[in-house]
């Protein structure tokens, strides 16, 4: 019980000053059915510290980790170094322990960090304005669905084949149940489609992804042009967010949102999560926007500091007619972020992602010299497809076995899809030594 | 400004009699311009390799011109940082009472073990063989998570509080579309419901109704009866509630919306207060979210992340969101797709990938750490210190409500009646005494409300402190000495904020400054 400080002659002269004579009487509003006795059968009962780390420190070792074999997952999440003082800076307590900035005189450090993530995250995506983050990249992408809807009060959406098919899943069950019309292309995987043709005057907006699921890169501007004509607000999401070091950014190409998954700059895989979401837009729809936002105001003294802002906007104020009922943010995953991308700055950023895509050409070059393998994308930033002869998932399964980790099979992504069994995406960072892209092409020469 | 972006004259003397420095530093409190102000051109926080190539393929792409971030070197990021951090208050540094936030200690052996590379360094598109043990951990933590509610089922992946109760209102959704009966589109809730419950019913096309709460604070099932009728979709109502009261007419009214065919969903914010004790499934409930983050302590970080599993009944159970680990023959398995989903009916899909894995990993370090024993004692002492607090203040604060209270005291405004004082200068002076404070203006049915929540992790000690220094205050407020309550806080980074301004002209970003010729030359 070492992390509750009362002892049991604390406990009983509280009781005394309270005027009750056991703990059970202050639960009297209980009903009587519904009080538990005593122990709850099926669960143990307390361990030291020793105990609980060998526990899970068994099942940590049963998993396979991205650092020590060869790695090339991705699929919207990414395997990047990240220096070692940004997590020493997270643990620091009063980052770590504290609570959303609602007191801004004690909380000066929290909201100065968000307004420079909200500018890092506009500079970023050549936005103008920024929020304080979003769950992560997929609640983001919902939340931009429901805002282009809220500023044109139109009701349908096209996405992209080449959204990440979890980003449409988060898109169709969060914005399918406000009664939205939801159309989804088949996935895009030749880079062949042509959204500007479906747009009309009942199209709130069109969602995009570059580089796309598939790895495939795009010049934006003719539809943004075409959509803008209709009305239509363009939302471009982008789920590997260094690729921003070296592409064109959204805001350069007439986006009207960029949503982000901002997990590959300051935070671990997490098998998931906790991630990050970027979202920004133009100034003329800041109100319309979810999310926290932190503003620059000044104190009493005159002095330059920050507050939480326009939370007119929020659930906490609007109730039933919140723009959205989201009352956190990712605080920590956004500071994390802010901290890795200020050591990176405008060279190491350019720098990384040029590495980068240097390993991702490297690689492609040494797939495509594989019998039988060919590599779809005429571009692509750090990820690509490459068509196998035989079916991805049981290559991976086999690669696997041999300690290389090689990629997402697309049919994991689309099961309902025909004719993308022998598709599969393939990864490369940083990370990846010429070694262990020797250890790819080598596993997939035995097991093809 | 010089070239630390700091101010490079005097600060004036300011009428509360400020020492003056040259920086406006004053020793251990550093003022600290923003990261774009440090720029130092030419320098970088990382080493980063030679490409190995310098061939592009950009599918006809030019590369970006430039992002125009600063640069610095990694002492002056993490000094930066670092002097940010000095100026935040945290559990870790102080008493933290901010009522239905549940600010308690967060144990750093959680830390330790979310960064095991075996749980840190793991991607969710993995093959499912290579992350049994990540498996295997999302099935403890749901076994325990079970076990202590007496629910049958839990949807892991939501990414809040608030992302809970979505996933909880849309499962009511789909049950009510399964059973035929889309036409139930009403939810009841409480005036007293935190802002997110009617937000997220009406995010999920629900239209709401608000119930008045009692002279007493509490709901009865009178009025929930008084609104009940076949076009209820659920009831969604807080318990502990958000005056700090147990329910006890909980049972009966689940079992009266239960009865006219609606769904019992129960904001699970406050659940430290009974768990251990009272399993929400005797109580009625069909789906209760739990914050990781408060009742299962894992760290808030300024605001997240958090993470929000669904407990669910037998009704509600089929419905959940995808992904979902199941045991498969060959080990643990992960339902990605309706598909494979057997008999179940998942409604959708709520996040990117399965849900907050860290916090997952966090949370049932505790509960390990805690146990079945402990967790129980963590109720008990969360409900001892609250009604400590309120019976150690009632005489000279205006408690709302007769106790006992759970595991936060309300107090409201009457006390102040008459001096002058607000609730929010209050909260200002506890700040120059060394508390958070606690949160105020909320819940709003009563007037002024103070909601105070010290949580089991404060020591008799520290609570005595506390009590000493809210008496204290209360009394010189009641004495008259309204200065000293509307010059606070005198000895933080910064005074009062003007929020007004910050909303009126909203500054969300910096800009870069236009070069002084720029601007000389505009000006002419």
């Amino acid at each position: 019980m070492r992390y509750l400080p009362l002892t049991d002659a604390d406990r009983s002269s509280m009781l005394a000053t309270i005027g009750v004579d056991s703990v059970d009487a202050l639960f009297r509003d209980v009903p009587d059915h519904a009080k538990l006795p005593g122990k709850i059968a099926g669960l143990p009962d307390h361990m030291g510290e020793l105990a609980v780390e060998r526990h899970l420190s068994r099942l940590a070792a049963k998993n396979v980790t991205a650092s020590t074999v060869p790695f090339f997952v991705g699929a919207g999440a990414y395997k990047h170094h990240v220096p070692a003082s940004v997590d020493q800076i997270l643990l620091r307590g009063e980052f770590l322990t504290s609570y959303t900035p609602y007191q801004p005189e004690v909380t000066q450090g929290t909201l100065q960090y968000l307004f420079e993530f909200q500018t890092q995250v506009a500079l970023l995506t050549g936005m103008d304005v920024a929020n304080a983050s979003m769950y992560d990249g997929a609640t983001g992408t919902a939340e931009a669905v429901l805002m282009a809807a809220r500023v044109n009060k139109r009701n349908k959406v096209i996405l992209s084949g080449g959204l990440h098919p979890h980003y449409r899943e988060v898109v169709e069950t969060t914005c399918g149940i406000m009664g939205m019309d939801i159309r989804a292309q088949a996935p895009d995987w030749k880079n062949a489609e042509d959204l500007a043709a479906l747009l009309d005057a009942e199209t709130s907006c069109v969602v995009v992804q570059t580089p796309s699921l598939f790895g495939h890169l795009r010049d934006f501007t003719a539809l943004c042009d075409a959509a803008h004509a209709k009305g239509v607000m363009v939302i471009v999401v982008v789920t590997e967010v260094v690729s921003l070091g070296l592409l064109p950014s959204p805001g350069s190409m007439g986006a009207d949102i960029v949503v982000c998954e901002g997990q590959s700059i300051g935070n671990g895989l997490n098998f998931g999560g906790p991630y990050v979401g970027l979202f920004a837009t133009r100034d003329k729809f800041v109100r319309q926007m979810p999310g926290r936002l932190c503003g620059q105001t000044v104190d009493a003294d005159g002095k330059r500091g920050f507050v939480l802002t326009l939370s007119t906007r929020e659930q906490h104020i609007r109730r039933e007619k919140a723009t959205s009922n989201i009352c956190t943010n990712s605080g920590l995953c956004a500071l994390a972020f802010t901290i890795h991308l200020s050591l990176l700055g405008e060279q190491g950023l350019v720098g990384l992602a040029r590495i980068n895509h240097a390993n991702a050409v490297t690689l492609a070059d040494k797939l495509s010299g594989i019998k039988g393998v060919s590599v779809v994308n005429d571009g692509f930033f750090n990820e690509f497809t490459v068509k196998l002869p035989k079916k991805a998932a049981k290559i991976v399964s086999k690669l696997a076995a041999k300690d290389i980790l090689a990629g997402v099979p697309v049919s994991r992504l689309y099961p309902d899809v025909e004719g993308l069994d022998d598709l599969l995406l393939i990864a490369a960072t940083e990370i990846n030594s010429v070694e262990d892209m020797d250890a790819l092409v080598r596993g997939l020469e035995e097991v093809l | 400004m010089n070239s630390q972006g700091r101010d490079s004259t005097p600060h004036s003397v300011s009428v509360t009699g400020d020492v003056v420095t040259f920086t406006g530093n004053k020793a251990l409190q550093q003022e600290e311009a923003l990261i774009f102000e440090l720029d130092n051109p030419g320098a970088v926080g990382v080493d980063l390799p030679e490409p190995v190539t310098t061939k592009t393929r950009l599918g006809g792409l030019s590369p970006r011109p430039g992002v125009g971030l600063p640069q610095l070197a990694e002492p002056d990021v993490v000094r930066h940082y670092t002097r940010l951090s000095q100026k935040n208050f945290a559990i870790d540094t102080t008493m933290y009472p901010l009522g239905s936030c549940t600010m308690k200690h967060n144990p750093r052996l959680n830390e330790k073990m979310a960064r095991l590379p075996g749980f840190g360094d793991i991607h969710p598109m993995q093959p499912v063989e290579t992350v049994q043990g990540a498996l295997e951990l999302i099935d403890q933590l749901a076994y325990w998570l079970k076990t202590l509610t007496g629910m049958p089922a839990v949807a892991m992946s939501p990414g809040a509080g608030a992302h809970g109760e979505l996933c909880g209102l849309m499962a009511i959704h789909a049950a009510l579309d399964a059973r035929g009966e889309s036409h139930r589109r009403r939810v009841l809730v409480p005036e007293s419901a935190h802002g997110t419950n009617p937000a997220t019913a009406a995010f999920c096309g629900f239209t709401v109704d608000t119930i008045p709460a009692e002279e007493n604070g509490r709901v009865s099932v009178e009025a929930v009866k008084a609104k009940l009728g076949d076009d209820v979709a659920c009831i969604m109502l807080t318990n502990p509630n958000t005056c700090g009261l147990f329910e006890p007419q909980i049972k009966e009214i689940a079992d009266a919306v239960h009865a006219a065919g609606g769904y019992f969903y129960c904001d699970g914010a406050n659940y430290n207060a009974i768990v251990g004790r009272v399993r929400p499934a005797d109580l009625g409930v069909d789906a209760m979210h739990i914050n990781l983050h408060k009742t299962f302590s894992t760290p808030h970080g300024g605001g997240g992340p958090g993470s929000g599993p669904v407990v669910l009944s037998e009704a509600l159970a089929p419905f959940a969101p995808l992904p979902f680990v199941v045991h498969g023959k060959d080990g643990f398995d992960l339902i990605e797709h309706a598909k494979d989903a057997g008999k179940a009916q998942p409604f959708g899909r709520l996040k990117g990938f399965h849900g907050q894995m860290g916090m997952f990993v966090r949370a049932l370090a505790y509960m390990l750490s805690h146990g079945a024993d402990g967790l129980r004692q963590v109720a008990s002492d969360a409900v001892l210190n609250a009604n400590y607090v309120l019976a150690s203040l009632k005489d000279v604060m205006s408690a709302s409500f007769e106790g006992p209270c759970m595991h936060e005291a309300l107090f409201d405004d009457r006390f102040l009646k008459g001096t002058g004082v607000t609730p929010l200068d209050f909260a200002k002076a506890m700040i120059d005494e060394g508390y958070h404070p606690m949160t105020m203006y909320f819940p709003l049915v009563v007037h002024g409300a103070l909601l105070i929540e010290p949580t089991e992790t404060e020591s008799k000690r520290t609570l005595d402190q506390f009590i000493g220094t809210m008496r204290h205050l209360a009394q010189k407020a009641i004495a008259g000495d309204l200065a000293h309550f509307q010059a606070a806080p005198r000895l933080t980074p910064r005074k009062r904020l003007d929020e007004t301004q910050a909303a009126r002209k909203p500054v969300l970003r910096w800009v870069k400054p236009a070069p002084q010729a720029v601007v000389a030359q505009a000006a002419e």
